[in-house]
């Protein structure tokens, strides 16, 4: 005898109203509201007004650097920092610890003091930008430094989302394949490359996405000159400064579109891999 | 668990470990060494008493002052919201969970420019709220209340980040075990929930205690920068070092620098700590 | 009547976990729940205990009572209590013990969180402690913590964290599922010695068959959300109710036959009324339950409707023979005999034999029992 049955709620430990809805309330005012003031504030903006902000020469050229200089610096940091966390994971040697806990000093510290120090060791009379200025190599004050600060500022993304991964890493799998006759070279290219790319693909636009909003570690190193080294966020600064309010949303709001497109590309990504190897997420 | 794996690896001939090696140590000390080692240096290169009188100078006595004060207002409110957003999110199913944790993260992808954009769209005098605010004798942007606020926003997620994998790892058996021997839900947080993640608590906090002091870009778009009014100790460096006063602009920078190292040592120390307890449970 | 669970059902969605499951445990009782994964077991301990609830009985249901759906413990409805209300001691299968906590400290919270009013004072609560630790066989380990103690002692010291509030009834929920096969064991007698001791009404869940019989006064089978059968260890193996009872305790041999001559009746056949058919075909065909130890093996056709079969595999080693014939017809049929039974056949590889059920039994189907 079938009977249709109402479910109860289930029993569970005290304290859901008081911390989903703090939770839910916090959120809201600290988060979402802002947010929708952004978004609205874009999204009633003149269609005309919207295309000629962006098409000002200026933006155009800051977020042709914006992308282009976080593009580069996360491409750099994936060759880099997978070094990093090969060597890390899979070698010992002296100061080994120490140097893994740096990893993360870029996130730990502050980003103007980021950057004043980064531009006071890349300026021309500085500690490295002194070395190649002569051979006419500008590494502050130039584009150069814009990509320099991107690569501090990305490089903990790449090292610390590869570095479970190549723990995780089953090593009986090299071992099978050098079991089968492949060379080391062919192991690495055709069995750990392949099986690290998500991990890759991960935090490559982790630090894309990161180095899309940059602002503190970039501004003391860039210079700033406009058309050449000025960066997007910046420029949101600048027009805020001018008081042109809509200016400035309307540049904010195709960089956190952006930003926020990059990060669900992650989740589709995971979403993609975890599937195709039967993992759970 | 997990085999014991190999960890030296003696796969990779010895010219390849040394050249990554190589790589990997060249590359950081190019890129993180040298500027944490440049902040001290150039901090102190003129002398301990520059260095005493770039700290006790009343700007920047002021600018100490101000970003304790954001830290103090907004460290303990994320604080809160952590424990409350990770009590939500890992004691109780319900739908949408998995989007209200992507909605905690999402201070982290907003640039911190947009973040003081936004808090300037909602309090700004042109804002939604500016004017009524102002009318009431209230000034929300070009004012400290503005630096709280933006402080709190990108130090959000902190607190909430470190609990929440570590309290879904844990599952609340523990905690209906205190229950079903007639502990009430206060005495089961204090008694057990919190002794479990005092640790990620502590780093939590310093991390969100470090952010809170050092955050510069949404500070920056929501302070007027007259000086020793609303100006945070990052916003302070930046205007030392814009005055080219970079012995006084680094002494600052000193601090803040400490405060990130010692988060840092913080972190490694929580991680071997976890390390500890997980090796332990595997052993018996 | 310690527990008494009227007309309870519960579904997660589409998945029924219990479908209108009715049990009445009498006080002092020690009583298992055994079922496969998923037969509903574990739900209906946590709904015992208070961290689930059951379904909310339809008003459509014909002769519907009104106390359906619900749980009583000594006549009471507990429906509205919490689960700390209802002082059930439970006991996790993976201890959930306070990693924090000292093994005494462990002990101690149920009491030590009381409301002052009903706090025991702090040499009542050490008494009763020291008196639990000796219980557990651990004294002087109330200092340890439970990192420092193998899985068996954390097992232990669950069970006294649970008898410290002096619950009105002991849940246990799989306690030995994941200890070893020796420790496993010897816990088991221990918690039969400590049910004698006390007498605390036990509600014990487990999918571990020998561990039910053998721990046990009363043994519930469980299959698919529902009751297979309840009775003692030995009604149980001996009478099993259905099909699935007999399949899940213990070994058994099934043939797809019929019985010929006497009607179809439901009970233990004998074979002198029966005769076996390996895989038959006619339209009254059905499944023939025989356990390996009750059947008889000849050199000879001694009976006309002993059945042919090829022996494939010998094992000696246990109390019985396990012997592995193959039919004709390729079944696999197993036979349990004595050693110095097997040795008086002095059977070898490969030789035919005849074997001959001594006790079958068929359910059917019509019936519910």
């Amino acid at each position: 005898m079938r009977t249709s049955r109402t479910s109860c709620k289930r029993p569970q430990l005290p304290g859901w109203g008081l911390t989903f809805g703090f939770t839910i309330f916090y959120l809201t005012i600290v988060v979402l509201i802002p947010l929708l003031a952004l978004f609205l504030k874009s999204i009633t903006m003149d269609w005309n007004e919207f295309v000629a902000t962006m098409s000002h020469p200026r933006v155009l050229a800051a977020i042709r650097l914006t992308f282009g200089a976080s593009f580069l610096a996360a491409l750099i940091n994936v060759v880099f920092g997978s070094i990093t966390a090969w060597s890390l994971i899979r070698y010992r040697f002296p100061l080994r610890k120490l140097l893994d806990a740096l990893v993360d000093l870029p996130l730990a510290m502050p980003t103007a003091v980021s950057g004043i120090a980064l531009a006071t060791i890349y300026s021309h009379t500085g500690l490295v930008g002194s070395h190649p200025f002569p051979l006419g190599i500008k590494t502050a004050n130039s584009s150069l430094g814009v990509l320099i600060a991107l690569i501090f500022i990305g490089f903990p993304f790449v090292v610390r989302t590869l570095q479970p991964a190549i723990e995780d890493l089953d090593q009986e799998m090299e071992q099978a394949a050098a079991s089968l006759g492949a060379t080391r070279f062919q192991t690495v290219m055709k069995v750990t490359i392949p099986s690290l790319l998500p991990a890759i693909l991960t935090g490559f636009t982790l630090a894309f996405a990161r180095a899309l909003g940059e602002y503190g570690s970039v501004i003391f190193i860039a210079g700033n000159l406009p058309m050449k080294t000025e960066i997007a966020s910046l420029l949101i600064v600048s027009r805020l400064d001018e008081n042109d309010i809509a200016g400035a949303s309307a540049i904010a709001f195709v960089l956190l579109t952006a930003t926020l497109l990059i990060l669900l590309l992650i989740q589709a990504i995971g979403w993609y891999f975890n599937r195709r190897t039967g993992r759970q997420a | 668990m997990a085999s014991h794996k190999l960890k030296a690896d003696s796969v990779d001939p010895w010219w390849v470990r040394w050249l990554l090696i190589g790589a990997t140590v060249g590359f950081m000390v190019f890129l993180l060494v040298l500027p944490l080692g440049v902040i001290f240096w150039e901090a102190i290169r003129k002398g301990w008493g520059v260095y005493v009188i770039a700290l006790t100078d009343r700007s920047a006595r002021n600018a100490i002052m101000l970003s304790l004060i954001a830290a103090g207002i907004s460290v303990p409110l994320n604080f809160l919201f952590g424990l409350a957003a990770a009590w939500a999110t890992t004691k109780y199913s319900f739908p949408g969970k998995s989007l209200l944790i992507s909605m905690i993260d999402l201070p982290f992808a907003i640039s911190p420019i947009i973040a003081g954009l936004m808090y300037v769209l909602v309090f700004g005098l042109q804002g939604w709220l500016g004017a009524t605010l102002a009318s009431w004798g209230i000034q929300v942007i070009f004012a400290v209340p503005g630096v709280v606020l933006a402080t709190i926003f990108v130090t959000f997620p902190f607190v909430a980040r470190e609990l929440i994998p570590l309290m879904q790892e844990q599952g609340s058996e523990e905690e209906w075990a205190a229950i079903s021997l007639g502990a009430s839900g206060w005495q089961t947080f204090l008694k057990v929930t919190l002794p479990n993640i005092k640790w990620a608590i502590l780093y939590g906090v310093l991390l969100c205690n470090a952010r809170a002091m050092g955050e510069f870009g949404a500070v920056s778009v929501v302070s007027s920068n007259i000086r020793g009014r609303t100006n945070t100790i990052p916003l302070q460096i930046d205007a030392l070092y814009n005055d080219y006063k970079t012995a006084a602009a680094f002494a600052l920078a000193s601090i803040l620098a400490t405060l990130g190292v010692i988060t840092l040592i913080a972190k490694t120390l929580l991680e071997q700590k976890l390390e500890q307890q997980n090796v332990q449970e595997e052993s018996t | 009547m310690s527990v008494e669970v009227r007309s309870v059902s519960k579904t997660y969605g589409n998945f029924t976990a219990l479908r209108d499951i009715h049990l009445k445990i009498e006080t002092g009782e020690l009583v298992a729940l055994l079922g496969p994964s998923g037969s509903g077991k574990t739900t209906l301990l946590r709904i015992i205990a208070g961290m689930d609830t059951p379904d909310a009985p339809s008003t459509a249901t014909a002769n519907a009572d009104e106390t359906d759906g619900s749980i009583r413990f000594f006549g009471e409805d507990v429906a509205k209590m919490s689960v700390g209300q209802r002082r059930v001691g439970f006991v996790f299968q993976h201890y959930a013990l306070f990693k924090h906590m000292t093994v005494f400290d462990n002990i101690a919270f149920g009491l030590r969180v009381r409301p002052r009013s009903s706090r025991p004072s702090k040499s009542e609560i050490t008494d009763r402690v020291h008196r639990l630790l000796k219980l557990i066989q651990l004294e002087g380990f109330g200092q340890r913590f439970p990192m420092q103690l193998s899985g068996g002692q954390r097992q232990r010291v669950a069970l006294a964290r649970a008898l410290a509030i002096e619950p009105r009834i002991l849940l246990l929920d799989e306690p030995f599922g994941a200890l070893d096969a020796k420790v496993r064991q010897s816990l088991r007698e221990w918690l039969r010695r400590l049910h004698e001791e006390m007498h605390t009404t036990t509600v014990l869940v487990t999918h571990d068959q020998e561990e039910a019989l053998e721990v046990a006064d009363r043994v519930v089978v469980m299959n698919q959300a529902k009751i297979e059968q309840v009775g003692s260890p030995a009604e149980v193996f001996h009478h099993p109710a259905s099909e699935f009872v007999i399949d899940f305790l213990g070994n058994v041999n099934v043939f797809h036959g019929r019985i010929a001559g006497g009607n179809f009746q439901p009970g233990p056949l004998s074979t002198n009324s029966s005769q076996l058919q390996s895989a038959g075909t006619s339209s009254s065909a059905n499944k023939i339950y025989v356990r390996p130890h009750e059947m008889k093996i000849a050199r000879m056709k001694e009976d006309a409707d002993a059945i042919e079969a090829t022996v494939e595999r010998i094992n000696r080693a246990g109390v019985n023979a396990k012997i592995h014939l193959q039919t004709k017809q390729n079944d696999q049929v197993r036979v349990d005999l004595p050693l110095d039974q097997l040795d008086a056949l002095a059977l070898e590889i490969g030789e035919r034999v005849y074997f001959k059920p001594i006790q079958a039994r068929v359910f059917a189907p019509d019936y519910t029992i």
